[in-house]
């Protein structure tokens, strides 16, 4: 095999640390009704344990994971969100660089870090819900889908997983090369609301 | 040309609109005044003008009969642009605004003078079912003659020209009481339900709540007039928060489990929308319940001559008096089989309209009524039948009993109120049959669903608010209501004619008359299913919504059946025309589908990329440099890759990470090679069947620990891959221990290939030996590029060596750079999905989905070393042993060559032994990929062919259509390297 390159050369770009460039960068939008943020690089992890396995992560957590459909747990600036009998969205929404990720395997769980995978999107207002319900046919009225509560579930043809943090705030998370499609319909959703 | 500034059908007193602003509308070229709040129909009206359209098959003239949706003659274009071009519209509900520019349909040159009318004195010859009789022999005219023919006759309407450009809106909701009609119940319903605590949305397709109400002078309750009551009804509504009031909106399908869609127009009738309103808006509405109170629509009666214009619902003719103060005529008579014509009658005589005289059907009419017309001065006729009328574009006389000639200018008519039932229909609710009232009523919806008021048979207001507060679990309230005029009564089917002379319509759309349906009962004709579809009644834009009793009665009458023995049709979705606009609301350009794009995709755009579709992401396809075209591009990109490197984005590729202390077990199930006995740190490329033995997918899968796996998918199988493996593990497996997690956009994915690309990257990799012993091909580290963490992976998909780095997507664009920088001054070059799949196919990789098609197994693939025989089993096992994937003569992947190289077969093109066979030729197989190899110097092809590993060296031949068709000589699949050393550099 051919190994080419002077040493000089090798040690300048191996201390290179390549910059982070973010899908959302500069993104907002606001009417009298409804504001739309892209949030701050986050940390996640896609988490998948059994049962037993719940007492774990929750250990490495600090706090209890939550266990009841559409049920989310937060301490500080980390959050869990119940996405299925098995399967968890665990956010901290502050420290993009926070070890979610046990440093330990466990064969109770999967935590695999998806912080790269997803980005999240800020919505605030009066309207945000019906900005929403333009494109997401989720019941979202207080009683169905009171703060505090998580779910997967569409916006148009994206997958997102939708966290209402209090009464007039969500945050939406999707796939990052799904930016510009679901970008595009929050922010028509938010005209429609504002009308 | 300058407005009539006078309106002569115009009482300024009567109606809500006493205070409304003067507008100027265009009806066929011609201006016109007319009130803010009205009806075009009502405008034309009031100005005199009762000819609004032909008719569809013979031309006739015609005029606004009805004042709602129900209209089926009055339909016109409404222009604002050349883009904004709605044809069909129909006068009787499109609001007036300023400027509003009308025209009438379906004739030429002229509405007044139409050629097409001459259809009219050929009746004779397009009786029902003609097109069926007529266009049979000779069996050649039809391409040339009667296709053409009935294609222009064909339609109503002119499309626009041009792009729609408004925006569409949609909106899911939810509620706890859907209420689907604004009148008297409708709103009695809501109220009740936000009363006892319930969420609410009510629509109605007009611009006020009210429904009858907004008509009926007379009427009041508790003591107010039923329009004030109405008004404070829907003031009371409004106030609450959870109420959405949703007017202008039309209920337009009932779907499953209350599912219900709404159509919201919210700028058809202003003058200057502004640009940020859409023009319409969807609702798709899931309600706990829905309450259907779409109320009633009046019939006309079926006589001779029964369609001139000036001949009008009774309902209609007090609609345009009482709410917009138009009278229909200046000397009006009255036809009728039911009691609220003469309320109609009555409120026209009141502003001094003549009426002198009033035909009905029944022999007997209620001695109130009696004194009241006595007290008018008008006449009325008992037993009476119509014969006839005279007037060609506006009626002149009407003719009673044969030898009564009354002078009048419009007639009124009403047969009765039909109950609305298209949406308890579309509900999936049986209609029943009330004989005693000769109605259809609903019965028992299997959803959620309660109908009140006049579309649930109720004849009068009493009833009608009772079964409001019953529908939503409250309590019936009396209300003090007086002179409330029943809606019962009435007949079905056509008159007593004693003369044979002039058309009885039925369905005015679409010219079908009494005699009409009688001749397809007498063809044979039986169910009303047949007899609707072989005369067309019911089956134009309104749906048959005043025409289908009447054809349904004639027809049992004819068979001597009783109603519900003959049926009734179905009703479907949409209630009224609904545009595409609002089905596919914002669904349109960069909204119709995500187009996914790659972390690195704007270095690529900035950098000249050409792009292309593969499933929902772009991909560069080529890189061309100036002056080159795409196989210029295309052969120095594969070339450069071949001598040098080359860098690619491979980010789109599918990726699962598998984890769990059962994941290696699971591998072994999913993929058809082993995976247990695989050490950590190598990679292996598998093949995954369905059950059926057929290729599903293939990838390379990277061993990282022996309880996790880095599992890659092609581009456009990521979705279903997770979707199949996590089907396998719920329902089969179980037990497994094993975490299925997409991490696709988790990881930039960054190939680089050819001699230098260990030299290329070398110095950006710490934590890794790159040398062939410590990371031969196949082989799998993590360790970190240009100091973020990666999996770098040592794996071609050109033959040559290479590597794939994997790196967080947020840093994707920085490294891809940084390995562009060492890349370029090595006279590396960056190539695109193009000159991916030339050199794959140079060395016989297959792809999935391309060169294979769901019927392909890995025995036909040419893959059988990917096969673990050792294996008690894995997905598609027992499928592989079927008789017929194991029977010779299957189709199999071989190489082409064409004997002429400069030749590029299609792809899909077939291929066959002997080109001089008699067509349609013995198809051998089909060519699944061809290419041009710049770096073999001739085309390359793979294709599918019938026992095609036998028949290497043989030649074969593509035909092609007018051309000579090209010899191929059939190969091996590898072209490039056949002994594959090039891949260990």
């Amino acid at each position: 095999m051919a190994r080419v390159g002077t040493k000089a050369a090798t040690a300048a770009t191996k201390d290179l640390i390549a910059a982070r460039t973010f899908a959302t960068a500069g993104m907002r939008y606001a009417n009298a009704t409804v504001t739309l943020d892209a949030a701050a690089p986050a940390a996640r992890v896609s988490l998948r344990a059994a049962d037993r396995g719940i007492g774990v992560y929750s250990r490495h957590l600090g706090f209890e994971l939550p266990t009841t459909p559409g049920a989310t747990a937060s301490k500080g600036s980390t959050h869990a969100l119940w996405l299925g009998p098995d399967e968890w969205l665990i956010l901290d929404t502050k420290n993009a660089n926070a070890k979610l990720v046990p440093t330990r395997a466990n064969a109770a769980i999967s935590a695999t870090d998806v912080s790269h995978r997803n980005v999240g999107f800020i919505l605030t207002g009066a309207g945000a819900a019906d900005g929403l319900n333009a494109a997401c046919p989720r019941d979202l009225s207080l009683e169905a889908f009171p703060a505090k509560t998580a779910s997967r579930t569409i916006l148009g043809k994206a997958e997102i997983v939708l966290y209402r943090t209090a009464r007039d705030a969500f945050r939406v998370e999707c796939w990052r090369s799904y930016v510009p499609y679901v970008w595009g319909l929050l922010v028509n959703g938010a005209q429609d609301a504002h009308l | 040309m300058k407005p009539s500034s006078t309106q002569p059908f115009r009482i300024a007193k009567r109606g809500a609109l006493s205070a409304a602003r003067e507008v100027q509308f265009t009806f066929d070229g011609r201006s016109y005044a007319g009130l803010e709040g009205e009806t075009l129909a009502s405008a034309l009206l009031a100005n005199g003008v009762h000819l609004m359209g032909r008719s569809f098959k013979y031309h006739r003239p015609r005029g606004v009969m009805a004042a709602g949706v129900e209209e089926p003659n009055a339909l016109v274009g409404i222009t604002r642009d050349n883009a904004r071009h709605t044809p069909n519209v129909r006068a009787s509900v499109q609001e007036l605004y300023d400027g509003l520019t009308a025209t009438s349909q379906n004739r030429f040159p002229t509405l007044n003078f139409d050629l097409g009318a001459f259809n009219s004195l050929m009746s004779t010859f397009f009786p029902a079912g003609f097109y069926y009789k007529t266009f049979k022999w000779p069996r050649s005219a039809w391409d040339k003659v009667y296709e053409p023919f009935i294609r222009r006759a064909a339609g109503l309407g002119t499309a626009p020209s041009e792009a729609d450009p408004d925006r569409y809106a949609n909106r899911f909701a939810h509620c706890d009481v859907l209420v689907i009609g604004g009148g008297a119940s409708g709103m009695m319903a809501a109220k009740t339900a936000v009363d006892r605590g319930q969420s609410v949305i009510l629509c109605d397709e007009n611009p006020t709540l009210g429904g009858w109400l907004l008509s009926d002078t007379d009427v009041t309750i508790d003591g107010q007039p039923g329009v004030q009551w109405a008004a404070t009804m829907a003031t009371g509504l409004a106030a609450h928060d959870n109420v959405r009031l949703l007017t202008r909106t039309t209920g337009f399908g009932y779907f499953q489990q209350n599912m219900v869609a709404l159509a919201e127009r919210l700028t058809d009738h202003l003058a200057t929308p502004g640009p940020a309103l859409p023009r319409e808006r969807l609702w798709q509405v899931r309600a706990k319940r829905v309450v259907l109170a779409q109320g009633a629509i009046e019939r006309h009666m079926v006589f001779p001559d029964n369609d001139r214009p000036g001949i009008v619902l009774a309902g209609a003719a007090q609609t345009w008096l009482n709410r917009y103060g138009v009278s229909v005529g200046k000397r009006v008579g009255v036809f009728t089989a039911c009691d609220t014509a003469y309320q109609a009658a009555f409120d026209l005589a009141e502003e001094g309209v003549d009426v002198p005289l009033i035909a009905d059907t029944r022999p007997q009419v209620a001695e109130d009524i009696l004194a009241q017309a006595e007290e008018f001065g008008i006449e009325i006729i008992t037993d009476a039948q119509m014969t006839g009328t005279t007037g060609r574009l506006r009626m002149n006389s009407m003719i009673v009993n044969g030898d009564r000639e009354e002078e009048v200018d419009a007639l009124i008519t009403s047969a009765g109120w039909t109950p609305s039932l298209h949406l308890y229909s579309q509900s999936r609710g049986k209609p029943q049959w009330d004989a005693k009232t000769q109605r259809f009523v609903p019965g028992q919806s299997p959803q959620d669903c309660v109908t009140v008021g006049a579309c649930n048979g109720a004849t009068d207001l009493q009833t009608a608010l009772h079964e409001a507060a019953l529908a939503v679990g409250g309590k019936p309230a009396d209300f003090a209501i007086a002179d409330d005029v029943s809606i019962a009564g009435g007949m079905i089917g056509e008159t007593r004619m004693p003369q044979k002379r002039g058309k009885a319509f039925v369905d005015f759309q679409n010219d079908v008359t009494a005699k009409d349906i009688k001749l397809a009962v007498r063809e044979g004709m039986h169910s009303i299913e047949h007899v609707k579809r072989y005369t067309t009644n019911g089956m134009a834009t309104d749906q048959g919504k005043l025409s289908n009793m009447h054809g349904l009665a004639i027809a049992a009458e004819m068979l001597d059946k009783r109603i519900p023995e003959v049926g009734l049709t179905t009703f479907r979705a949409p209630y009224t025309p609904t545009t595409f606009g609002t089905f596919v609301a914002q669904a349109t350009g960069p909204l119709f589908d995500p187009e996914r794009r790659t972390p690195i995709d704007g270095w690529a755009e900035e950098n000249g990329a050409v792009f292309e579709p593969v499933s929902l992401w772009r991909r560069a396809w080529y890189f061309p440099q100036a002056g080159e075209d795409m196989r210029e591009a295309v052969d120095r990109e594969c070339q450069t890759v071949r001598k040098t490197a080359g860098i690619f984005d491979a980010s789109t590729l599918g990726k699962i990470e598998v984890v769990g202390p059962d994941a290696a077990a699971f591998m072994d199930i999913i993929y058809t090679n082993g995976w247990s006995k695989l050490k950590p740190g190598r990679a292996k490329y598998g093949i995954m069947l369905r059950e059926d033995g057929f290729i599903y997918d293939d990838g390379v899968v990277g061993k990282l620990s022996d309880t996790r796996f880095h599992v890659t998918t092609t581009t456009g199988g990521a979705p279903r891959v997770l979707n199949h493996m996590e089907d396998y593990l719920q329902t089969e497996f179980p037990d497994m221990r094993v975490w299925l997690t997409s991490t696709s956009e988790q990881w930039a994915t960054i190939a680089v290939q050819g001699p230098k690309a260990c030299e290329i990257i070398e110095p950006l990799v710490t934590g890794q030996k790159l040398d062939n012993e410590s990371f031969p091909h196949m082989s799998v580290a993590e360790c970190k590029v240009c100091g973020v963490d990666a999996r770098l992976f040592r794996i071609s998909f050109t033959g040559e060596l290479g590597f794939e780095i994997n790196v967080p997507a947020d840093y994707g664009r920085t490294v891809w750079e940084a390995v562009w920088t060492r890349a370029k001054p090595l006279g590396a070059c960056v190539y695109g999905t193009e000159a991916m799949h030339v050199l794959r196919a140079e060395k016989g990789y297959i792809i999935v989905g391309q060169d294979t098609d769901g019927t392909v197994t890995p025995h036909d693939a040419g893959l059988s070393w990917a096969i673990a025989k050792a294996k008690p089993d894995f997905v598609g096992k027992r499928g592989l042993e079927r008789p017929d994937l194991k029977a010779p003569g299957r189709r199999q992947l071989v190489g082409l060559k064409t004997t002429d190289p400069a030749i590029v077969l299609e792809e899909g093109a077939q291929i066959v032994d002997d080109p001089e066979q008699p067509t349609p030729m013995k198809m051998l197989g089909f060519v699944t990929s061809s290419y041009w190899s710049g770096s073999l110097g001739h085309s390359i092809a793979m294709a599918l062919i019938e026992g095609g590993r036998d028949r290497i060296g043989e030649k074969l031949y593509v035909p092609v259509p007018d051309a000579e068709p090209i010899e191929v000589e059939i190969t091996g699949t590898v072209f490039w390297d056949e002994s594959g050393e090039r891949i260990h550099g």
